[in-house]
């Protein structure tokens, strides 16, 4: 049952990035992603990681895709863009993705086949997750959180129109 | 006489504070701080040279190391200086004769705008010849050397607008350094044989048998070499009347007293090396002789005083060296040293006449002067009867001591040249004085508004050296006054083994002396027909014998043939040496190395196109060759 | 149960299909939108094995990792904007002012 979910969602994933990378309109492109996401939340449920799947669907394809959107929505472009032309970068991207893939490949050759113990459902509760970030991983949340505020604060100033002074 | 190093310091310190600070000192410091210093030196060369007749002649020479400077390897040499009876003598005459014309030259120079400049450069002059004299090693005599070699270059030059002056500047320079080439063979060749530069060294190592005969006579060659360059023998000679450009003091200083001499001094610190190389010697004595003769000739005809004088010089340093060169070294230092007095004698009496004519050179344009200069005239009377070699005046002593050596060593024919030569001197000196002082006066009727004695800074000086250049010679007493008569070569017996002069019967002796004094007066006497009773005999002679007049009128046309031969090509490979060399090979990789900067730089910025997406493809890459590095 | 080996396979793909699609597209959007995709590949990765190897300092990674995507996608697009005012175009090629 659980592998056959699994290739389900697996098959999704990969299609909605296909999507993603094929699609002309941005926003389809967009939609595709938001697709992809929502699909590799799923996986993050299959591998018992409740808290995090949630997180995902909420915050990756409920906020920064949405915000992605609003983007394009606001740049409105007519038509969309058509691919890359050929240049001898396009080959020797293609090339050095292949390559990448290859390698990638043999570097986790070791691992495929194996599923390490199963540790059980309480590594993925948020009671577990919260208790790690508030005792051995403070110091990161803080930080994070300020860096989030720096963002907050960075976008708005970027983005203000010039005052009428 | 422990503070004998200090000699040096004196004028050396002068011309530094002179150097830095001269430009905001009032004339008056200027004057008083340069002969002072001088006068500094003379006091102490007099006080360790009393203190230096006290020592026994064991413990000579004396010496102190102030500090090792040059240490590599194998090689020393260190800052030392040595006193001894030889370079004590030089002290004496360099700081006595310098400081009564740096007294002279306050006078001189005293509307010259270069006045400050001119006290720096002549104190720096003496401190340069003090450490040639007082070095206790090759390396250091030869700091010294060079050393004057520049600051003749930086005097005779010293008016550098004229371009005359500037030219004879460069050509006392390279001629000069032609010779240096040779002294620092010289050098290269002691150091390889006896290993050290340092004079006592060289001594027992020629002494000990260590140098063989055959490369004494090499390294002694070399260091005559440089000798011929320093003391304008031929062929090296070229630079001297040039040299005439510079302000007389200068003349007197360097080109007569003391500069030119030192290739003597030199010859006499290493007689140990000639005597040992018997051909040395007799290279060096004929060319002395030669020379005399040579120079003697070129000075017939001469019409400019200063010019006349300077090939008087030549012709004397060329007795000097015939004095050395058949073994009578200290004969040789005692000419030096009577020369030193009668010869800055006539370039300072010749500059106080040039003085009193406004710079009136030229002896057509005088005559009959003896009126109007009545210290000027006997002052320049006494250094030409001195220079003649009449009797009771030093020269006469100092002339008979080398002539008696020549002859007593059995060198005929260079007691003949040296006899030639005195019967030259004679006349053409006395010519100088007749054409000057005597005769009729065919002066500048705007020149003669202006005539004048000199002003008594002055004359002082010039009472000065006439005086010793009468008395001077009784240090020198001939053998027939007595076997120990001759003081001089006793002082020197330390440094200069009397052995190497020979003897005589006192018969000899007497007939050499008469021989001397009857060509002096033969000289003085042809001189007073030519000039003074019929003065149309020149011209009559000349009339006969245009073609030698021309020949000695034009110096033998040594200078163009030097020119055409030496420096023509040399200028001409130069610039060929430039084109093809300097401006294709060496300008063309300094410009080929920044050419290929530049296209390196532009090749590579092929990969800053400004896209993201190349970047991106860099990193891509990167990731990649690092993971290939890890898996394999 | 699921073989780990599956959830990195998928991860490599993901990440390389991310890689790839930043170089074919040619607007800065969707490139972004590239970059987030190759976020998400190594989330799945880190997940994986963070189950694999029974401890949840892999997941606290990725809380990490999704909470700054976030903010990085909210500066990176205040950018854009801007770029897309200037020059009225999000084209990459017509960023090239740092040519050179």
């Amino acid at each position: 049952m659980g592998v056959f979910l699994f290739f389900l969602l697996a098959v999704l994933c990969v299609g909605g990035v296909l999507g993603f990378i094929l699609s002309r309109n941005q926003a389809h492109s967009a939609l595709f992603l938001v697709l992809a996401f929502t699909c590799l939340g799923g996986l993050f449920g299959l591998l018992d990681a409740p808290f995090i799947a949630a997180v995902q669907i909420i915050i990756y394809a409920g906020a920064i895709m949405v915000l992605f959107i609003f983007v394009i929505m606001m740049i409105n472009l007519e038509q969309g863009i058509a691919p890359e032309r050929k240049r001898w970068t396009l080959g020797l991207s293609a090339v050095l993705a292949v390559f990448l893939l290859v390698e990638l490949a043999l570097a986790v050759r070791g691992t495929l086949g194996t599923l390490g113990r199963t540790g059980g459902e309480t590594i993925g509760s948020p009671t577990e997750l919260g208790r790690l970030l508030f005792t051995d991983y403070l110091y990161p949340f803080e930080i994070t959180s300020i860096l989030i505020v720096a963002a907050l604060v960075g976008a708005i100033v970027l983005v203000k129109k010039e005052g009428k002074e | 006489m422990e503070i004998f190093w200090l000699i040096p310091l004196f004028p050396g310190a002068s011309a530094l504070v002179l150097a830095v600070l001269g430009k905001w000192l009032p004339k008056k410091a200027v004057s008083w701080l340069a002969c002072l210093s001088v006068f500094a030196a003379f006091l102490a060369s007099a006080v360790s040279f009393f203190g230096l007749l006290r020592v026994p002649a064991e413990s000579l020479p004396v010496v102190k190391t102030l500090f090792p400077w040059i240490q590599a390897g194998s090689f020393r040499s260190d800052l030392a200086l040595q006193l001894d009876p030889l370079s004590s003598l030089m002290t004496l005459v360099v700081s006595g004769v310098g400081f009564l014309i740096h007294v002279y030259s306050v006078g001189y120079m005293a509307h010259d705008k270069g006045y400050r400049r001119y006290f720096t450069y002549l104190n720096l002059f003496t401190f340069a010849m003090l450490i040639l004299v007082l070095g206790a090693n090759l390396v250091l005599m030869f700091v010294g050397w060079e050393g004057v070699g520049l600051c003749s270059y930086l005097l005779i030059g010293f008016w550098f607008e004229k371009p005359s002056a500037a030219n004879a500047g460069k050509k006392a320079f390279i001629v000069n350094r032609i010779g240096d080439a040779g002294f620092l063979l010289g050098i290269f060749f002691i150091f390889l044989t006896v290993g050290s530069g340092d004079f006592r060294a060289i001594n027992s190592a020629v002494g000990g048998g260590v140098v063989t005969q055959g490369m004494a006579t090499l390294i002694a060659l070399l260091f005559f070499v440089g000798a011929t360059g320093k003391s304008a023998q031929i062929p090296l000679y070229v630079w001297l009347p040039d040299a005439m450009e510079g302000p007389t003091p200068v003349s007197a200083l360097i080109h007569a007293a003391t500069m030119v001499t030192a290739g003597v001094y030199m010859v006499c610190r290493l007689n140990l090396l000639f005597t040992l190389s018997g051909a040395a010697g007799q290279v060096v004595a004929l060319v002395g002789a030669v020379t005399a003769v040579f120079a003697a000739t070129m000075a017939l005809t001469q019409n400019d005083i200063k010019r006349v004088l300077a090939y008087s010089t030549i012709s004397q340093i060329g007795y000097m060296f015939i004095g050395c060169g058949v073994g009578a070294y200290a004969a040789g230092m005692f000419h030096l040293y009577t020369h030193a007095f009668f010869k800055s004698l006539l370039f300072l009496s010749a500059g106080s006449v040039m003085h009193a004519l406004s710079g009136e050179l030229d002896m057509r344009k005088m005559g009959g002067l003896r009126k109007y200069l009545p210290l000027t005239y006997p002052a320049f009377l006494v250094g030409a009867i001195a220079i003649a070699g009449v009797p009771f005046l030093s020269g006469f002593f100092s002339k008979d001591a080398i002539l008696t050596q020549a002859f007593a060593q059995g060198q005929y024919f260079i007691w003949a040249l040296g006899l030639m030569c005195a019967v030259l001197t004679a006349f053409y000196m006395f010519r100088l004085i007749f054409l000057t002082f005597f005769g009729p006066e065919r002066i500048d009727p705007q020149v003669k508004e202006h005539l004048h004695e000199s002003p008594r800074v002055m004359t002082v000086p010039l009472v000065v050296l006439a005086f010793f250049s009468v008395v001077a010679g009784y240090v020198g007493l001939p053998v027939v006054f007595g076997e120990r008569a001759n003081l001089l070569t006793r002082f020197l017996e330390p440094v200069i083994r009397p052995e190497a002069e020979g003897h005589l019967s006192i018969n000899t002796e007497w007939m050499l002396i008469l021989a001397s004094v009857a060509v002096a007066l033969c000289g003085i006497y042809i001189a007073y027909v030519f000039y003074l009773r019929s003065p149309r005999t020149p011209h009559r002679l000349v009339g006969r014998f245009p073609a030698v007049y021309r020949l000695l009128y034009n110096k033998y046309y040594v200078d163009e043939t030097y020119n055409a031969v030496f420096v023509k090509p040399l200028v001409g490979g130069s610039r060929a040496v430039y084109d093809h060399f300097d401006l294709r090979v060496i300008d063309g990789a300094v410009d080929g190395t920044a050419a290929a900067a530049g296209f390196a730089g532009k090749a590579l910025s092929v990969l800053q196109s400004g896209l993201v997406k190349d970047y991106a493809l860099a990193f891509l890459l990167g990731v990649a060759v690092f993971l290939g590095y890890l898996l394999f | 149960m699921i073989p780990l080996g599956y959830f990195i396979g998928l991860s490599v793909l993901l990440f390389v299909l991310g890689v790839a699609a930043f170089f074919i597209k040619r607007d800065l959007m969707t490139m972004f939108m590239a970059v987030e995709v190759m976020l998400n590949a190594a989330n799945l990765a880190f997940v994986a094995l963070a189950k694999s190897a029974g401890s949840p300092a892999g997941q606290v990674i990725v809380f990490f990792v999704i909470t700054v995507a976030a903010a990085e996608a909210a500066v990176g697009l205040a950018i854009i904007l801007l770029v897309f005012r200037q020059k009225k175009s999000i084209k990459a090629e017509e960023m090239r002012l740092m040519k050179g």
